[in-house]
């Protein structure tokens, strides 16, 4: 089976306070260097029969109407590919 | 339009029959994780009307005049508050009726529910100091006009119970302009007396809007909980039971 991921983050203009509250706390952790973390959600559907064209119409249509909100919130829509192995080097 | 709205009101007995013989049928949805619904159905008795529960995955109306959508966790508030309540059965029935004219009331997770609904613009996010919030709230009426609003002067200030964690109203600049421009920002957080201004809004709100209308006036959503401040006993105030008046008296008008 096909795997389709949906990311979703808040627009760049939406304050995000979770992801600054996860900034803040990473230099009491004894994380240095992290200028600003912002927090989204990630969607894998899992699609019965081929990934084609339609399909992906399908997708971006359920994604721009449930998954995210684009009032505030902006999506990508991307084919995952069968991994051969975790994480190929690029 | 005219006093009375919806098709609901047209197949209904007309002017004095209304009056004598009949309450303003007022629905509230019980969604699984609404909380308030008994209480916005109480409130609705205190101002005179009769309350009707509507269930979620019913797509009858059962003849109300008007419909409140309560607070709470509807289906968990999973993926974002109010957006799977928007999908329920009930909804597009009331969807269809709101955009007639029937009143519609969102109070808390029913105002997200509304945004979501896209009946009113904008949306609420995560409170901007990430705290759930319980306070007494103090509000501005910036439009008396609305079907929910009638029974307040505008400028008048109340105060109403506020509990929520994803409050901070939100919409483009150009969205707020317009609601601005077109009055429909029907209530604006401010400061209570001995409050200093800085501690008005309680969730980084935009422009401290509070509740907004859509351009008909029937469709009205809000943040805090006029419900909860119906009885001296339970309440704050007894402020909010003007939503719910002014509701009623447009009804059997």
């Amino acid at each position: 089976m096909a795997r389709v991921v949906v990311d979703v983050m808040l627009k760049p203009e939406i304050l995000d306070p979770q992801g600054q509250a996860v900034q803040r706390a990473l230099p009491r952790l004894g994380f240095e260097g992290i200028a600003d973390v912002r927090q989204g959600k990630r969607f894998e559907l899992e699609v019965e029969g081929p990934v084609d064209a339609a399909a992906l119409r399908r997708i971006h249509e359920l994604a721009e109407t449930f998954l995210a909100n684009t009032v505030i919130e902006d999506f990508t829509v991307r084919v995952e590919e069968p991994a051969v192995s975790e994480e190929a080097p690029a | 339009m005219t006093g009375t709205t919806g098709t609901a009101a047209t197949s209904a007995p007309t002017g004095p029959a209304r009056t004598a013989g009949r309450l303003g049928r007022i629905g509230v949805v019980t969604f699984p994780g609404s909380l308030d619904d008994r209480d916005a159905r109480r409130a609705i008795r205190i101002a005179g009307g009769e309350p009707v529960a509507l269930w979620h995955r019913d797509k009858d109306l059962h003849q109300v005049d008007a419909v409140v959508l309560p607070g709470g966790f509807s289906y968990g508030d999973y993926l974002r508050c109010g957006a799977i309540a928007r999908f329920s059965p009930v909804m597009q029935t009331i969807v269809e009726q709101a955009k007639q004219g029937m009143p519609v009331l969102g109070i808390c997770n029913g105002f997200q529910v509304l945004c979501e609904s896209h009946l009113l613009p904008g949306a609420l996010t995560r409170n901007d100091h990430l705290r759930f919030i319980c306070r007494d709230q103090r509000l501005r009426v910036e439009n008396n006009r609305t079907a929910w609003t009638t029974d307040y002067t505008e400028g008048q200030e109340i105060t109403v119970p506020l509990k929520n964690g994803e409050g901070g109203y939100v919409a483009d600049e150009r969205t707020l302009d317009a609601l601005e421009a077109e009055g429909r920002v029907v209530f604006r957080y401010t400061a209570g007396p001995g409050t200093p201004e800085e501690q008005a809004n309680p969730n980084g709100s935009r422009r401290d809007i509070a509740g907004i209308t859509n351009e008909a006036g029937n469709v009205v959503g809000l943040m805090p909980h006029p419900e909860h401040a119906v009885e001296s006993l339970t309440g704050p105030t007894t402020d909010g039971l003007g939503f719910f008046t002014s509701a009623l008296a447009r009804l059997v008008a």
